[in-house]
């Protein structure tokens, strides 16, 4: 029979097509993050030297701000037709349904920063004197940091009054230490003089420990009456 | 309680003024930093108190996910809020103290930022309380306040590594800190903890009340002729 593997396939494809089709959440999120990067423009003069010592920061903020876009939908899209109703009674683990979601806000956030990062580049005239690859690893593990939150405080927001507003209320305090190492960590890659490990390696920590709490509370959240 | 709370309260009243009076008349004056430093006996144990109601609030909310006591439930809101209470003394009587001895009200040092953040994070619990409804609310609370329990040491170590200015704990480190300074410290952290305690009692009876009344009122509709309300 259905597998929790299989499960979580099949909703991630179907995730997936969803968002090929209609391309809610990937427009919204470019389009954020673009006015994003135009407002900050204004905020302060983005030359070379002074930009490469803010933008590690303003990147992921644009990032962050983008993201929930996308969280926001995640589990609002399954109201309709009383589809999480249908998630609830049927006899799939709840766990496979959390991590098929956070795999697809994971694919749609990294496909952002994709497009994206060409765009901070050539508008703020970066040029990274530390090792650019160290931004790999700094990207994943934060982009996945802010989507296993995200997409589990947007299940928990879907159950409460003015449920859009909530969400980053509950998301940007606890996402703080992994918003601090991402901004650190880029900045240290753009301008070269520190080191990165000691925040990858707390990178690292804060995705083991909220992965593992995340899958432990989800069916609690999911079945929260 | 009727009868238990006034006494109690009259007696929390008379141990803070004593402490209030250790604190301003007998502790010694600190040789660096003449009388501003007084309002350290308010500010330290406040931070202890806040401390001791968030472990509280930690605690309260793992039993009500594993027991599903309302009862936990309610230690875990009224500890939840009283912890936001002191942590807010906290973060006024810092930059009152801050101004005069480093010259500004806030700096962005690991222990402001770090209790600023925990600050943030109950704030945040105490809004999803209050903007989630019906038997819901304490699920959904109680799972945050866990959250946010496993963020602290997470945001606490992160931030120390980031940046340092705050003066060093003096205690237990020897030496520096006057033995008359401590004992008075140490009575008005007793001091602060028994005021903490009564109010957390009141507290904590409004909301057991409040649950009984809630679950009268969903009786109610029930048994009403003509469904729900």
């Amino acid at each position: 029979m259905n597998k929790a593997p299989n499960i979580t396939a099949a909703t991630l494809v179907k995730d997936i097509r969803l968002e090929w089709r209609s391309k809610d959440a990937i427009n919204a999120m470019l389009f954020f993050s673009l006015l994003v990067v135009v407002i900050f423009s204004f905020a302060f003069d983005p030359r070379a030297e002074e930009s490469r010592q803010i933008v590690g920061g303003l990147v992921w903020v644009a990032f962050l701000f983008a993201a929930v876009v996308a969280l926001n939908q995640t589990w609002a899209r399954e109201l309709r037709n009383q589809v999480l109703d249908a998630y609830r009674v049927s006899p799939a683990p709840a766990n496979s349904i959390f991590l098929a979601k956070a795999l697809g806000n994971f694919l749609f956030v990294v496909i952002l920063e994709g497009l994206m990062t060409p765009l901070f580049v050539v508008f703020y005239n970066l040029r990274a004197l530390g090792p650019v690859w160290q931004m790999v690893p700094v990207a994943a593990l934060g982009t996945w940091a802010l989507v296993v939150n995200g997409t589990f405080f947007s299940a928990m927001s879907l159950r409460t009054r003015s449920r859009e507003i909530m969400l980053p209320l509950l998301l940007f305090p606890i996402s703080i230490p992994a918003l601090l190492a991402m901004v650190r960590a880029t900045s240290a890659v753009l301008t070269g003089e520190e080191s990165t490990s000691f925040w990858i390696a707390l990178l690292v920590a804060y995705d083991v420990v909220f992965t593992i709490v995340s899958l432990f509370l989800f069916e609690t959240v999911l079945q929260a009456e | 309680m009727k009868r238990a709370f006034p006494i109690l309260a009259v007696l929390t009243a008379g141990f803070l003024g004593y402490a209030g009076y250790q604190a301003l008349f007998v502790a010694p004056t600190d040789q660096m930093q003449g009388d501003v430093y007084r309002i350290i006996y308010y500010h330290v144990p406040s931070a202890w108190t806040s401390f001791v109601f968030f472990f509280t609030n930690f605690v309260a909310s793992i039993v009500y996910l594993v027991r599903r006591n309302p009862k936990a439930d309610a230690i875990a809101v009224s500890a939840a809020e009283l912890g936001v209470v002191f942590c807010t003394i906290v973060l006024v009587t810092g930059p009152i103290w801050a101004r005069p001895v480093w010259g500004i009200w806030w700096t962005w040092d690991w222990r402001l930022t770090s209790t600023l953040v925990m600050w943030l994070i109950y704030v945040s619990y105490l809004v999803l309380r209050r903007f989630s409804t019906g038997g819901q609310a304490p699920v959904l609370a109680a799972v945050l306040a866990v959250i946010g329990a496993l963020d602290i040491p997470l945001v606490y170590f992160s931030i120390w590594f980031f940046r340092t200015q705050h003066p060093q704990p003096v205690i237990g480190e020897g030496g520096s800190v006057d033995p008359r300074m401590l004992h008075v410290w140490l009575i008005n952290w007793a001091a602060f903890l028994c005021l903490g305690g009564l109010v957390f009692w009141a507290r904590y009876r409004v909301e057991t009340m409040q649950q009984e009344v809630d679950e009268t009122e969903a009786l109610e509709s029930l048994l009403q002729p003509g469904g729900s309300r």
